[in-house]
């Protein structure tokens, strides 16, 4: 589904991804890991097609396309989503207005007709229970006032409105109590399919007892230092990532 | 430029060419106010960039100009003006059409709705109902710094007049349209005089067109008085060509527990000045002011507010944004005046402007003068591009960059117009905002003169 092929990338000059490769195969959940500063948010920006990050080197192929060469909306019409780490608040734009247009711009991607009124509101209460959100926040603006846990759960609500085949979640669980946490997860696993994957971004191991991944990598200083399974992030919580540091610097130094 | 003192001299020239045929038309009660107010207008001229308030416009531009009418009606003039459609044809309003701010003489001057309230010409009231208007006109438009609205004083015969009785509550708001339309370039004044007394709730629409594509300049004056617990919302709807200047000052007087609103909505115009004055003249009184422009080209768009807080525990709110293009320019002046005995005083200001090209120019001025303790205070003023951040997580979700940016401008400018009660009106102006940013609205909607 995706390749990602020795990328690296700058903003304004300073160098913040520095050779990443990575694989993702239909229906896989990989777990990005990593400590804070480390190039997780900025792969995350990358794939997603953010313009102000420069790319110096590499390939990322999606779905046998180029996807550095596409636009932002162009990405997400193709199927990648972005759970962002802070949701924007837009004022003065009201979520079902927001919500309709993403939609109807997805379906004329797909060639079909935009969805009439009733049907459109009928998808947004079936999403809106299957992430348990308020349904008083679609009539407000665009996570305006929200509080953290109502942002998430948005993001979420929103990935599910425009079912992905690839989502990217950057620290959704940050900032969540137990149960918006639970949530969060529970709306994951509902939008898992064999044929769409996930690249799930966190600091703590907490969200991957809920999101059990196939993969877990640790990013740090813009590179992938280690590759495994599950167990990875348990070993990480246990541990911290002093211990890889220490490993990279000795492998630096002999 | 020319000195202030030589175009101000056109103006006294002008008054003294047409009193006799002004005074002649309007009552005994308007016209003593005409040589007072003169006599201020002769002291204090027509403001210059020199005035502190109105140091970021230039009026000259359009006060420095020989207007060849001032003009007089005759009953054929109205009769187009009788023709005249507003295009939202499901506001439930009771409509009055002003023609360069004259009542039309078709009809009867003044008409009685339902509960007692009254509407129609101003000159026709000062004589019909004296006492409530001699109480009334001239007490709350005052300045002392401001020529222009002695110049108005003086010289202004007609407007509208409404009157709202002690506890009637109007569910249909009252549309006033001012056409303004000649053969040749003119200059008009004209005067509004509302009372809204104790208890009562009413609301009314100002819609400002231009039928003739000719030079206008309009200096009014509106004199509001809300009662005690009254509710009272003004809304101006401003859409004429760019060849037209409007100098408009609304003053409302609010009495105790009273709470009013008033939304400017600058759609298009090619000099705009609005004043609005809001005097809290009792406890417990709340004012909000809000205000909204979009200019292209090289209009010039300039917000005046002033909140005058004279008595404790009131509230006032004031929200104004600009959305900026070509290389227009504007300017907001948000004065909040906390007097020594406005204790527990709530006073709040924003002002958000966008800039959508480097050649665009705004000027932001908050003016908090506070003599009160126990005030709670608070101002924010922005100039600036777009939210990219904002931008980016609209594109993200599949919304082309074009769609993305029509999204945010239009959300930033609903934030204004969603203050709107009237349901109607409301999506109208979203609606209009909406072409207007796309483009569509290159002239004036409803405008039948085919100008550039």
């Amino acid at each position: 589904m995706l390749i990602i092929n020795n990328l690296k990338a700058s903003i304004e000059g300073k160098s913040i991804l520095k050779g990443i490769s990575l694989d993702i195969k239909p229906g896989e959940i990989h777990a990005i890991m990593g400590p804070n500063g480390s190039g997780k948010s900025t792969l995350a920006a990358v794939l997603a097609g953010r313009e102000d990050i420069e790319i110096t080197e590499g390939t990322v192929t999606y779905l046998g396309k180029n996807l550095l060469e596409m636009t932002a909306e162009d990405r997400a019409k193709e199927g990648i989503f972005l759970g962002f780490q802070y949701p924007i608040e837009i004022p003065g734009v009201s979520m079902v207005n927001f919500m309709k247009t993403a939609v109807n711009e997805h379906r004329k991607h797909k060639g079909l007709d935009p969805l009439s009124a009733s049907d459109f509101l009928k998808m947004m209460r079936e999403k809106k229970e299957l992430v348990e959100i308020d349904s008083k926040l679609a009539n407000r603006s665009v996570n305006e006032g929200f509080s953290g846990g109502e942002k998430k759960k948005n993001e979420i609500f929103q990935m599910a409105m425009l079912e992905p085949k690839l989502a990217i979640l950057d620290e959704t669980d940050s900032g969540l109590d137990i149960d918006a946490l639970r949530i969060v997860a529970n709306g994951v696993n509902k939008l898992k399919r064999p044929d769409n994957s996930f690249i799930v971004i966190t600091h703590y191991q907490r969200l991957l007892d809920f999101i059990v991944p196939d993969v877990v990598h640790v990013l740090y200083d813009g590179r992938i230092v280690k590759t495994a399974g599950k167990e990875l992030a348990l070993e990480l919580e246990e541990k911290g990532y002093d211990w890889i540091k220490k490993e990279i610097e000795n492998n630096v130094t002999t | 430029m020319k000195e202030k003192s030589e175009i101000t001299e056109k103006y006294l020239g002008l008054y003294k060419d047409n009193i006799n045929k002004i005074s002649g038309i309007s009552s005994p009660f308007i016209n003593s106010f005409r040589a007072p107010a003169f006599e201020k207008f002769s002291k204090l001229g027509i403001p210059s960039k020199k005035d502190e308030a109105y140091k970021y416009t230039n009026l000259n531009i359009f006060f420095d100009h020989d207007y060849e009418n001032y003009f007089m009606p005759v009953p054929a003039d109205f009769i187009k003006a009788e023709e005249f459609r507003c295009e939202v044809t499901d506001l439930d309003a009771y409509g009055v059409v002003l023609l360069n701010g004259f009542y039309p003489t078709l009809n009867e001057k003044l008409r009685q709705l339902p509960s007692g309230v009254w509407i129609g010409s101003l000159n026709a009231a000062a004589v019909q109902f004296s006492d409530i208007f001699e109480k009334n006109y001239g007490k709350y438009a005052k300045s002392e710094t401001d020529g222009l609205i002695h110049l108005n004083t003086a010289m202004a015969s007609d407007g509208v007049f409404v009157y709202i009785p002690e506890g009637v509550h109007m569910t249909r708001p009252v549309q006033v349209v001012n056409l303004v339309q000649s053969d040749d370039d003119t200059f008009n004044q004209h005067r509004n005089l509302i009372i809204a007394e104790k208890n009562s709730n009413f609301s009314i629409i100002i819609c400002d067109h231009t039928l003739s594509p000719q030079k206008f300049l309009t200096n009014a004056v509106t004199e509001v008085f809300v009662g005690e617990n009254a509710h009272f919302d003004i809304i101006r709807v401003q859409n004429e060509h760019n060849n037209a200047c409007k100098i408009t000052s609304t003053f409302i007087h609010q009495e105790k527990n009273s709470v009013t609103s008033s939304n400017n909505i600058t759609l298009h115009g090619g000099l705009i000045r609005n004043n609005t004055y809001h005097y809290l003249g009792g406890e417990g009184a709340e004012s909000y002011s809000y205000g909204l422009f979009l200019a292209d080209k090289w209009q010039h768009i300039d917000n005046f507010v002033n909140v005058d807080h004279a008595f404790p525990h009131c509230t006032s709110n004031q929200l104004f944004k600009g959305v900026l293009d070509d290389m227009s320019t504007g300017a907001f002046n948000g004065r909040i005046l906390v007097r020594p005995d406005a204790q527990g005083t709530l006073a709040y200001q924003k002002n958000n402007n966008i800039l959508l090209t480097d050649d665009t120019k705004m000027d932001t001025k908050p003016q908090l003068e506070i003599f009160a303790d126990d005030v709670k205070c608070s101002h924010g003023a922005t100039i600036g591009q777009l939210d990219d951040d904002a931008l980016f997580y609209l594109q993200s979700r599949g919304i082309n960059k074009r769609e993305a940016r029509l999204m945010l401008m239009f959300g930033f400018a609903h934030e204004v117009i969603q203050n709107i009660k009237i349901e109607p009106l409301r999506e109208r102006m979203d609606n209009l905002v909406m072409q207007r940013l796309k483009g569509e609205l290159s002239r004036c909607a409803s405008c039948m003169v085919k100008c550039m």
